[in-house]
């Protein structure tokens, strides 16, 4: 009998490939795995969230299909839309053949002519994919009423065609950054998990895993830089993506300590800071005394 | 009967347990049917689960729904697991024995005693606050207002038809033009190819008919919120007459009255006696012309009725003067709250047309940052005018 996985081995699964996941995160992607249910990741944008998906998708070496959803998301991007240019060239070529309507009708109408979008295509994969539906939250109510089906049944109905059944019901992930409530029935069909910020043990590993080269010690002072820096009021609260650019940045610039050379980390600050009021409120001396306190 | 708070060991087996923890969290206020606690063991027994840590992990994704179920869980699961809360009594109830109805308890039957000092005939001083069994929660007041005030003293049949008209005017404006969803129209920006494929077939490929689509406006739904606290008792007129009005234009509307507690009246304004629904309203209204509690009950709103009823499509419409008891951060959590529902919120303030007038009450300031519009009305006139502004919303 092959031995069941634990989530230390999901977690070790996934530090190999770079991610370190958190042990209650861990727990909720294992059993979204064993319990096959949907798992909904809420979190301030850039804490890894979209990550986990792909991830998954190296792990168990399968597809990631991706919906990135948006105000006004319709079917015809979401699900199918049928190729009507191919179509219409058919339908004149079946008139100069002089096939009747009928054989026309059925061959326009068969899955040739399909094209298929995220959600049909994430159901008629022959390997279970991993189906990420990223930012959940932005797209409108009747788009989350209708993804309420596809993950109760993971089916989809086609009147031309009649009802498509996923043979590998993918693995699905959402995303939601609460710019919005989702609504309860939603949250009910999913797993949920709240992604923080990462500790600084963690952040550290994250840092070490993706750039390995990089000095101990700046590497420790960047970590407790940032830490503190998202205790500031900032507008846009820095990620751990950004956190990993002002490294790269700081390495790229031959900085070997923060309190080395102001200016130039002050520079650097723009991998961290995007917008125009957080850059004024961090100046130059904001930045020493948060280096300092980090140190 | 007390709460569910702590796990009891007489329960049989981890299910029965485990269904206590059910019971105890929904208690607490999170939302978990029984298919929760099916999804609960399956993921305990898949987990292998031996520490409570792994235990708490595993349930967490389960029972919680959104960020502040997670930051109330682990309270609760300690609570429950770790031997932190009340005694309670069992999961599965042993068979009710019936109360001897010889035997009478000076204490009430249901619900605690009450948190607040005062006694019976005098009014409390302090403004504590008493919780109840039940789902609501008893806030002790300053002021009530207990004399009833007949509502139809201050509206006339007359102003409800004028007022109907003007609803129906403001619902016409307030369209959602947001839509991307495209539907077949005569006049439309966008080929219907779907439809214009259909059509071909019969003329051997030639699409001799091009059908268009277009993006179509939809309805919102206007949720109205009226003060009828004292301070607002002089423009009362104005906004009941407007609220039975809208109520009557707009089958999908819905309006709700707050002083110092709050009160949905959608269902009954919906009489077709517009007359006899305000008078049922009046004694709903109990309270009327009192002091006003307007973070309490935007709260109780936005954490009840608005999980039902508002959605992106909603225009949240608030009749108010800004006066609270409150502190002023109770406010703007609640709209900030509201805000997440993703409506629109308009602030209907009467003193907003005073000359002079600066929202400087601390409650009005509060709010400012969270609304779309913030506007005076003091007649049905004032609001008629109000049309153009909804438009751009």
């Amino acid at each position: 009998m092959e031995r069941t996985l634990t989530y230390h081995d999901l977690q070790s699964g996934m530090a190999d490939l770079g991610y370190m996941a958190s042990d209650d995160l861990a727990v909720s992607i294992h059993l979204a795995l064993t319990l096959r249910r949907p798992l909904l990741l809420e979190g301030a944008a850039g804490v890894g969230k979209t990550e986990v998906a792909r991830v998954l998708a190296e792990m168990h070496d399968t597809e990631l299909v991706r919906l990135q959803c948006y105000e006004g998301l319709d079917a015809a991007q979401a699900i199918y839309e049928w190729n009507y240019q191919k179509q219409l060239l058919s339908i004149r070529a079946s008139s100069e053949e002089g096939t009747t309507g009928q054989a026309a009708e059925e061959r326009i109408f068969s899955r040739d002519y399909l094209l298929e979008r995220p959600l049909l295509a994430a159901i008629t994969k022959d390997k279970a994919p991993i189906l990420l539906i990223d930012e959940v939250d932005r797209a409108d109510e009747e788009f989350e009423a209708y993804l309420l089906e596809i993950l109760s049944e993971f089916q989809v109905t086609i009147p031309e065609l009649g009802t498509i059944r996923a043979q590998h019901p993918p693995i699905v992930i959402l995303t939601c950054n609460g710019t919005r409530d989702l609504s309860d029935a939603l949250r009910r069909r999913c797993l949920y998990s709240y992604v923080n910020y990462p500790d600084p043990q963690m952040e550290l590993a994250i840092l070490n895993a993706r750039h390995p080269n990089l000095n101990a010690h700046l590497a420790k002072q960047i970590i407790g830089f940032v830490q503190k820096l998202r205790e500031e009021e900032l507008e846009k609260v820095p990620g751990i993506a950004e956190m990993l650019d002002f490294a790269a940045a700081l390495s790229g610039l031959g900085i070997a300590d923060l309190s080395e050379d102001p200016e130039q980390v002050q520079r650097a600050l723009i991998t961290l800071l995007k917008t125009q009021s957080d850059q004024a409120s961090i100046t130059t001396e904001v930045t020493q005394r948060i280096a300092g306190k980090a140190a | 009967m007390s709460r569910v708070t702590k796990f009891a060991a007489q329960d049989a087996g981890p299910a029965a347990r485990v269904a206590g923890f059910m019971a105890h969290l929904r208690a607490n206020g999170l939302r978990l049917g029984a298919g929760e606690t099916t999804v609960a063991l399956h993921a305990l027994s898949a987990m292998n689960a031996y520490s409570p840590d792994e235990c708490r992990n595993a349930l967490r994704p389960i029972c919680t729904g959104c960020k502040e179920d997670v930051d109330q869980f682990n309270d609760l699961f300690d609570a429950y697991w770790m031997d932190m809360g009340r005694v309670r009594t069992r999961a599965v109830p042993k068979l009710q024995t019936k109360g001897n109805n010889d035997v009478h308890s000076s204490r009430d039957a249901s619900g605690e005693a009450g948190g607040s000092a005062g006694n019976a005939t005098a009014p409390d001083g302090g403004d504590g606050e008493a919780e109840s069994d039940g789902e609501g929660k008893l806030i002790a007041t300053e002021v009530r207002n207990l004399s009833r005030k007949d509502l139809r003293d201050l509206v006339r049949p007359e102003e409800i038809a004028e007022a109907e008209k003007v609803a129906r005017k403001l619902g016409e404006a307030l369209r959602d033009r947001r839509s991307r969803r495209r539907i077949a129209a005569t006049k439309g920006d966008r080929l219907h190819f779907r439809k214009i494929m259909r059509r071909s077939l019969a003329t051997g490929g030639e699409p001799l008919q091009l059908l268009k689509k277009r993006r179509p406006d939809r309805t919102r739904n206007i949720v109205t919120l009226c003060d009828v606290s004292g301070s607002m008792s002089v423009y009362a007129q104005v906004f009941l007459a407007f609220i039975a009005g809208l109520m009557r234009a707009d089958q999908k509307a819905d309006a709700y009255l707050f002083h110092t507690r709050l009160v949905r009246i959608t269902e009954t304004l919906r009489d077709k006696d517009a007359m006899r629904a305000i008078g049922r309203m009046s004694l709903m209204a109990d309270g009327f012309g009192g002091g006003s509690k307007i973070g309490a009950s935007l709260n109780r709103f936005a954490t009840t009725y608005a999980k039902r009823f508002v959605d992106g499509r909603s225009v949240v419409v608030i009749m108010s003067d800004g006066y609270d008891t409150d502190q002023p951060h109770v406010i703007s959590d609640a709209l900030q709250k509201l805000r997440k529902r993703g409506c629109r919120i308009i602030w209907m303030n009467p003193l907003k047309g005073w000359r002079d007038y600066a929202p400087v009450t601390a409650g009005m300031k509060a709010a400012l940052p969270h609304l779309d519009l913030f506007t005076s009305a003091n007649t049905l006139s004032d609001l008629a005018a109000l049309e153009g502004e909804l438009t751009r919303l």
